[in-house]
């Protein structure tokens, strides 16, 4: 082991080091950046407690379809579906709930499943009958639009439960309720968190250096930390400063943590991105492909429906227009967090990273008044902005 | 005769491999000139530099046309003289008709629109000099092979040809296509019209050649005047492949065992045509220790014999039996393969065999994760040690096994692919061309790892279409043919004059197969004494 850790460039000069990665980190520095602007030029309403919470609750879903269509991408497919699969789960969910008055919890596993059974259907075709993605769920995306209409018979339905209603506009319950304007619990569950991902960043850091791996330079890794704990503790001070921790956040986050496990250190989710990065080569491998494509889509399915109902939550009521345009959001925050249309790359932190910065964008553009008009326009440019930036970046 | 086309001391690298080295060839009006050689022998890239596909300025040497030194810089400027090919693999585009293909890069036009009436009329007059009848609005897919190779030939008629250059015309043609194929190119000859033929059927080009040129290792071996002497297929196929072999293979004292891998009666059909049997009811069987050589052209169905068998990965309507350790094994998908003890390492490692993107460790763990993770969750560590163990062990130049695979050299490369399938731990090793497209020292580091496999007690199959290699490495070599094997030889009688002549003679086609088997028995007992 002595010899080979002498090859290994474990000295490099930190300026070569900040260079190479700052491809993984350019994304969140440019969240970062366009955060700063919105703050800046809307004299500080952007990071207000309120205004915040609002942002997280506002593109929660479109975070949660992000994890799937990113698997979905980095497959090589797109799902064109998921709006229209959302706003027919929505729509389901408040026949089942308001109409027949099933209580909240089968109603969300009956939902759930369907949603599977909705990606199922779409992947049969994709990866067992090689149907180009783009047409199943085109089809897709016309055939749950006119369910939902058909389901809702082209009305709005609702309101929910108000216990249904805490899936979005919730927030976690206060353990210690007499302590002020400031919410505890959740001050103390993101100082947790905080500490738990400095703990798990020196744990990996520490066992990859003891087996001869090369690590980031110290100062590099310990700005880096304190970074992230500081970046941490603001935030849940500031969403404190409001009503405590969403909900939907504390969902969010779950997921966000397991499909970043899921992508980055299981089996599974390194064959899902040797099918994207060189499909043939992947089956000489042994790799299932179509089943793997095909679970993709279930998945994204079922993601799509939690999106739906989390819609239909913080609205309160389905209508037929509900998911309208979603698809367009949840590709584009993909593509922004720097996955391949080509296939086998991607991050679930870039997509989360994307989601954001298309929602910090709506709302710093909606809060400065620029009308739905132009934001379309700046939104478009920025898409194809970023998607360049990369493909340059590639090239270099 | 005067001289049409005069090729002189030219010279082709690529990447510091030399792929042509001082070539002189010259072509006269009115005369088929027959250039033979084996695979890799430099061929097609003559005929690419010649048609401008490789600039003037990326060879050395000179091209006089018609009297005149040349710079082509594309195919238009070579067309633009009338030098046309008809590749091997046929270029027409086939929901098209006819005609459409024939006009496809400039067709009569009147006002800036196609001439829909000039198309057909000239279509026909062209179909009828190739012989061709069929309408010229017939679309191209619902012709045979045979008659699309005509079409081709209309195409190039179409075009003010002087030097037609056909890339093995006849590969894919049955015998009476290729006979009324070669006559048109004579009545083609007989009105002044020259042609460059590239062939492997030596019977062919001694039927229809002025001419022949022996090109060898990118060299020209020889020219033969077919009139001045009689041609004698035996002098080619010594030209052809003599060589020196000594010092290019490491030494290897085999300890073979008793039969691990049996295959019986496999047959194997075309996955597109329905009624083509591919490979057709062959045995085949590889001993513990032993390393088997594939030998055969392109296209005689060694790839898809090896990649049928393991996981059904080419073809339709598999059916035979495949024995391991006396035992019928299920080998129907590729992970049951790779669990039977199999690995296949591909041909084409960029398109089948890495993930270019990703890099070495992910590349070498791929086919066998299961062994570097519990639970489905993999250890980084186990698997970062396991890739920097084969790094070592194989020699991988790479910067660390972090590197992205796409960077690395073709022979490094290669050493990635064999490493992910000897993490397989395989019992039989099949190798398809292993050392394509790699340098020397690379093959040679190939070469001994393929022999520490086989004194490991691995059976070894190794397709090849160098046959030095296959007559360096391997104990036994089987020769393919059209599906089937045609020939084995033992590594003591194998010769590469044995070998090619199996293969050419069977090129012949002969329709009594009694009366090709005496013959084949008469030359492998003339060899021998």
């Amino acid at each position: 082991m002595s010899d080979k850790t002498a090859t290994l460039p474990g000295t490099r000069e930190h300026a070569g080091f900040v260079k190479t990665n700052l491809r993984e980190y350019g994304m969140l520095l440019s969240l970062f950046a366009i955060m700063l602007f919105f703050e800046l030029v809307t004299d500080g309403t952007l990071l207000r407690p309120l205004n915040l919470t609002n942002l997280v609750l506002q593109n929660s879903y479109i975070v949660i379809m992000a994890l799937g269509m990113l698997l979905v991408i980095v497959t090589g497919h797109i799902d064109l579906s998921v709006g229209s699969v959302a706003g027919f789960i929505g729509a389901i969910a408040a026949v089942l709930m308001v109409r027949y008055g099933v209580h909240f919890i089968p109603a969300t596993i009956a939902c759930l499943a369907l949603g599977a059974l909705i990606g199922a259907a779409q992947g049969y075709w994709v990866a067992y009958f090689k149907i180009p993605s783009f047409i199943v769920t085109l089809a897709g995306m016309l055939v749950f639009k006119g369910l939902a209409l058909a389901v809702l018979q082209g009305q709005s339905v609702g309101p929910f439960s108000p216990t249904f209603q805490k899936l979005s506009s919730g927030f976690i319950p206060e353990l210690f309720p007499g302590a002020g304007t400031l919410y505890p619990t959740s001050l103390l569950i993101g100082a947790a968190l905080a500490l738990g991902l400095v703990y798990i960043s020196v744990k990996t850091r520490a066992r990859r250096a003891s087996h001869g791996v090369e690590v980031e330079p110290t100062s590099f890794f310990a700005l880096k930390n304190a970074i992230l704990v500081g970046v941490v503790i603001y935030f849940t001070y500031l969403i404190a400063s409001h009503r405590g921790l969403p909900n939907v956040l504390v969902i969010m986050v779950a997921l966000i943590a397991l499909y970043g496990f899921v992508t980055t250190r299981t089996t599974i989710g390194r064959q899902i991105y040797a099918v994207g990065g060189n499909e043939k080569a992947a089956k000489l491998s042994g790799i299932k492909t179509e089943r793997l494509t095909f679970l993709t889509f279930v998945n994204m399915g079922v993601l799509a429906a939690l999106a739906g109902l989390v819609f239909a939550a913080r609205l309160n009521t389905a209508t037929p227009k509900a998911g309208l345009g979603f698809e367009l959001d949840v590709i584009a925050a993909c593509f922004i967090g720097g996955a391949s249309a080509y296939g086998g790359v991607g991050r679930v932190a870039g997509a989360v990273i994307g989601a954001l910065i298309m929602g910090v964008m709506n709302n710093g553009m909606s809060i400065l008044g620029i009308g739905i008009d132009y934001q379309q326009v700046i939104k478009g440019l920025v898409l194809l902005g970023a998607v360049c930036l990369d493909v340059y970046n590639q090239r270099r | 005769m005067s001289t049409l086309l005069e090729m002189r001391g030219i010279s082709k690298a690529f990447a510091g491999v030399k792929a042509l080295e001082d070539i002189n060839f010259t072509v006269r009006q009115g005369e088929i000139h027959a250039v033979v050689g084996e695979n890799g022998a430099g061929k097609s890239t003559l005929v690419k530099v010649l048609s401008g596909v490789y600039p003037h300025g990326s060879y050395d040497g000179s091209i006089v046309y018609d009297g005149r030194e040349r710079h082509f810089r594309d195919i238009n400027d070579s067309e633009a003289l009338g030098i046309i090919i008809i590749h091997q693999e046929l270029a027409l585009i086939p929901l098209l008709s006819i005609a459409e293909n024939i006009f496809i890069a400039n067709p009569p036009s009147r006002f800036g629109m196609i001439d829909r009436d000039a198309v057909y009329k000239r279509s026909q007059q062209l179909l009828a000099k190739v012989g061709l009848n069929e309408a010229p609005d017939t679309l191209v897919t619902n012709i045979g092979v045979g008659k699309q190779q005509l079409v081709e030939i209309a195409k190039a008629l179409s075009k003010e040809v002087r030097l037609l250059i056909l890339d093995e015309p006849t590969a894919s043609l049955n015998e009476s296509d290729s006979a009324a194929l070669l006559d048109l190119l004579v009545e083609f000859r007989s009105q002044g019209m020259s042609a460059i033929l590239i062939s492997h059927k030596l019977n062919e080009v001694a039927r229809v050649a002025d001419r022949i040129t022996v090109l060898r290792d990118g060299r020209t071996v020889d020219t033969m005047d077919c009139q001045a002497s009689t041609i004698e297929e035996d002098r080619i196929i010594r030209k052809m492949v003599d060589r020196d072999l000594e010092h290019r293979f490491p030494k290897r004292e085999p300890t073979i065992g008793e039969p691990v891998f049996k295959v019986e009666n496999w047959s194997v059909y075309h996955p597109l045509h329905a009624g083509r049997q591919v490979i057709k009811n062959v045995d085949f069987q590889v001993r513990r220790g032993e390393i088997v050589g594939i030998a055969g052209l392109m296209g005689a169905g060694r790839t898809e014999f090896a990649m049928s068998l393991f996981g059904r990965s080419w073809g339709r309507r598999i059916t035979g039996r495949a024995l391991l350790h006396g035992r019928e094994v299920d080998l129907s998908t590729v992970s049951r393969a790779i669990d039977a003890g199999l690995a296949y390492v591909t041909e084409d490692r960029k398109q089948l065999g890495l993930l270019l993107a990703d890099d070495v460790r992910k590349n070498i763990t791929l086919a066998n994760l299961g062994s570097v993770s519990s639970g489905h969750v993999i250890d980084d560590i186990k698997e970062m040690r396991v890739a920097s163990d084969y790094r070592n062990r194989m020699r991988i130049r790479c910067s660390d096994v972090y590197q992205a695979s796409g960077n690395l050299s073709g022979g490094n490369q290669q050493k990635v692919v064999l490493s992910k399938w000897l993490f397989t731990d395989p019992e039989i090793l099949i190798l398809d061309e292993p050392t394509r497209g790699i340098d020397i020292g690379a093959k040679y580091e190939i070469y001994c790892i393929i022999n520490e496999l086989a004194d490991a007690g691995k059976a070894v199959i190794m397709i090849s279409s160098e046959m030095p290699e296959l007559l360096g490495i391997c104990d036994r070599i089987c020769v393919m043919n059209e599906g089937a094997f045609v020939g084995e030889f033992d590594r003591s009688e194998a010769t590469q004059e044995k070998i090619m002549r199996v293969i050419v003679r069977k090129g012949e086609r002969l329709v009594d197969r009694d009366l090709q088997r005496s013959s084949a028995e008469e030359l492998s007992g003339g060899a021998l004494r």
